[in-house]
């Protein structure tokens, strides 16, 4: 069996808005090439706890290291070199509204290579058409639909052949049939790129289907309440809230032993 | 529509029977649940309360909420309750409606602050503010520093948009103000100076109102209105749809990337738009004075020659520059502030088109001191 590397390493992470706080102590860590999902209710913090890992929310305590080392206590310079290897959806797409779709996949290209225009249309066509965009390159994001503006999005988020993808709720919205073809596109490109995918989701399908880490995160106790894989927290975990989220609500609170936080 | 009744007779000493007849609907008035409370102060002995439905001929959400309020009435008197006879989507909804209890500590109460403490909130609020101001404009500072040491990046077809925007798309709407405040001016002026005879110096007015102040403020008014607010509007869309976000976590600087063009387009356009507005005001003047004070075009445009000068340009040029400046930063920081919300994207709008009309009134009086003291 291979040796699990740690690739992000969340130690002791407090996240707030102002005073007040979202989620406190929370301490995990994500390996090299796991698909890594934060779940948890709706209002929870799990898109908080992904602002601050990819460097959008500096934590109220705490810190993240990327291959070791420190995010919130490095140089700028040095934040920026690391968030190079990041790619990111955002849940709305979150595309550049005056660009095309080629221009949006284009400008992080063109912004950190000094290849040719024609070598980067190149990159541009094969990443559109690893999502099934090819032939949408003209388009603006307001011609095109939900679930193309994400698929747009992952072709940007793909752009500079990032070493991490980050995930925010990639199935909102989405029909369960467009949801599913995302699943696999994101098992795809980690098995493909050998990329570390940190996914934020409350979707069950989604979970079970790429997932092999996790944390579960409590809006009640605002801290995480469980780790590890969910098909394993699904059949081993004692904590009722983890079972009644894992089974929509359906679980056997016997099973769970009742150990109600 | 057939009315409602509610009724009340005794089973025992300590049981109240409540009789729910006829359409409990909305568009009938509902009755008081205090008409309840008051058969218990009435009835003092009643432990238990048993709801008859019998001749009920339809219900909806008022029923439900007139129930809610005789249970939370009778939890309050420890009375038990008796549903069984209520129709089942009736008792079906209340079960559904108490499922979830309210999360404790999570709503929102109303009460009143004192003045002092509202004073001292908004003054933390205004200081914040000022800081965030500063804040912003050293980050605009810094990106500045980065375009003339050829560092910064943003797309130069964004400043030819942006340039096309702010200044050829504005032309018309500075037209028509500025030929308008050119004979409002030259109207006011004529009906005092025909006093004395001295009409011909409603040129002299026009021509130093316009060139020296006026042009500049009413276009910095007209961009401050028109395009801060679409800046405003348009970085706090782009906050909203977590496009900005997506700018810093590729490394990419947001002040660079949309501010800088922005803050170039009208810092370029703005002197341009003034000279443009000097000459459309002075045009203004020139149909009041050939119109009404029977002046000939050429004696009003020599008359004009004579009384501008260019420091009156010069001033005119570098407070339209300055105001450019302003509205830019105005927009783009509001812009840039905003909250993820389609309100907050209006007020950060408002607020831009705010803080951009105080700032060019603030900034002209500056300017008109310190020309005052320079002599200029």
């Amino acid at each position: 069996m291979e040796k699990s590397v740690p690739h992000i390493v969340v130690q002791n992470l407090t996240v707030a808005y102002d005073s007040i706080v979202i989620l406190h102590d929370l301490t995990f860590t994500v390996n090299r090439g796991d698909i890594f999902i934060i779940m948890g209710a709706s209002g929870g913090g799990k898109s908080t706890v992904l602002r601050s890992m990819i460097g959008l929310l500096r934590p109220a305590k705490g810190d993240i290291l990327y291959d070791g080392m420190s995010f919130w206590s490095a140089e700028q310079e040095a934040q920026k070199e690391i968030m190079r290897k990041f790619g990111v959806l955002y849940q709305s797409g979150a595309l550049w509204s005056s660009l095309t779709l080629a221009e949006n996949v284009a400008l992080p290209i063109q912004q950190y290579t000094d290849l040719s225009p024609k070598q980067i249309g190149e990159i541009v066509s094969l990443k559109l058409s690893l999502v099934g965009l090819s032939g949408f390159e003209d388009f603006y994001p307001s011609e095109i639909s939900g679930g193309m503006k994400k698929r747009a999005g992952l072709a940007r988020a793909m752009a500079l052949d990032p070493e991490i993808l980050f995930f925010d709720e990639p199935s909102a919205g989405l029909d369960p049939v467009s949801a599913h073809l995302l699943d696999e596109l994101i098992i795809e490109l980690r098995n493909s790129l050998g990329a570390t995918v940190v996914v934020v989701t409350h979707e069950l399908a989604s979970i079970f289907a790429i997932g092999n880490n996790s944390v579960f995160l409590d809006a009640d106790t605002k801290t995480m309440i469980a780790a590890g894989d969910p098909k394993k927290l699904l059949a081993e975990s004692k904590n009722v809230k983890v079972i009644n989220f894992l089974t929509r609500g359906e679980g056997d609170e016997k099973k769970a032993g009742g150990t109600k936080e | 529509m057939e009315p409602l009744s509610l009724n009340f007779s005794k089973e025992d000493s300590e049981t109240l029977l409540v009789h729910f007849a006829g359409n409990w609907k909305r568009g009938n008035r509902p009755p008081d649940a205090r008409e309840i409370e008051k058969k218990l102060e009435m009835w003092p002995k009643v432990k238990r309360i048993v709801f008859k439905s019998e001749n009920l001929t339809g219900w909806d959400s008022m029923l439900l909420t007139f129930l809610i309020r005789v249970r939370a009435l009778a939890s309050s008197n420890n009375i038990i309750l008796q549903e069984d006879d209520l129709p089942e989507g009736v008792q079906r909804l209340l079960t559904l409606a108490s499922t979830v209890p309210e999360r404790k500590g999570k709503k929102k109460e109303t009460t009143l602050i004192p003045i002092i403490e509202r004073l001292g909130d908004s003054a933390v609020v205004f200081w914040k503010s000022l800081l965030d101001m500063t804040d912003f404009i050293g980050e605009t500072a810094v990106a500045l520093m980065r375009l003339v040491t050829g560092k910064a990046r943003f797309r130069q077809s964004d400043l030819l948009l942006i340039i096309q925007q702010c200044g050829a798309q504005a032309l018309p709407i500075v037209s028509l103000i500025s030929i308008l405040v050119g004979l409002i001016l030259a109207f006011i002026g004529a009906i005092q100076l025909k006093i004395f005879g001295a009409q011909i110096y409603v040129a002299s007015l026009v021509g130093i109102g316009m060139v020296r102040a006026l042009a500049a403020i009413m276009t910095g008014v007209i961009m401050a209105g028109r395009t801060g607010a679409s800046f405003a509007a348009q970085l706090g869309t782009m906050q909203v749809n977590e496009e900005i976000d997506a700018l810093k976590t590729l490394g990419i600087s947001p002040m660079e990337f949309l501010v800088l063009p922005r803050m170039l387009a009208l810092f370029l356009m703005m002197p341009l738009l003034s000279l443009y507005a000097d000459l459309m005001g002075i045009l203004g003047g020139l149909i009041v004075g050939v119109s009404m004070l029977d002046l000939n075009v050429m004696e009003y445009f020599t008359k004009t020659q004579e009384s501008v000068h260019m420091s009156d340009f010069w001033v005119g040029l570098f407070s339209a520059a300055v105001f450019g400046v302003l509205v830019a930063l105005a927009g783009c920081l509001r812009g840039m502030q905003s909250g993820r919300s389609a309100s907050a994207v209006g007020e950060a709008t408002t607020s831009a088109v705010v803080t951009s009309i105080v700032s060019i009134v603030v900034a002209m009086a500056v300017i008109t001191v310190v020309c005052h003291v320079l002599n200029i």
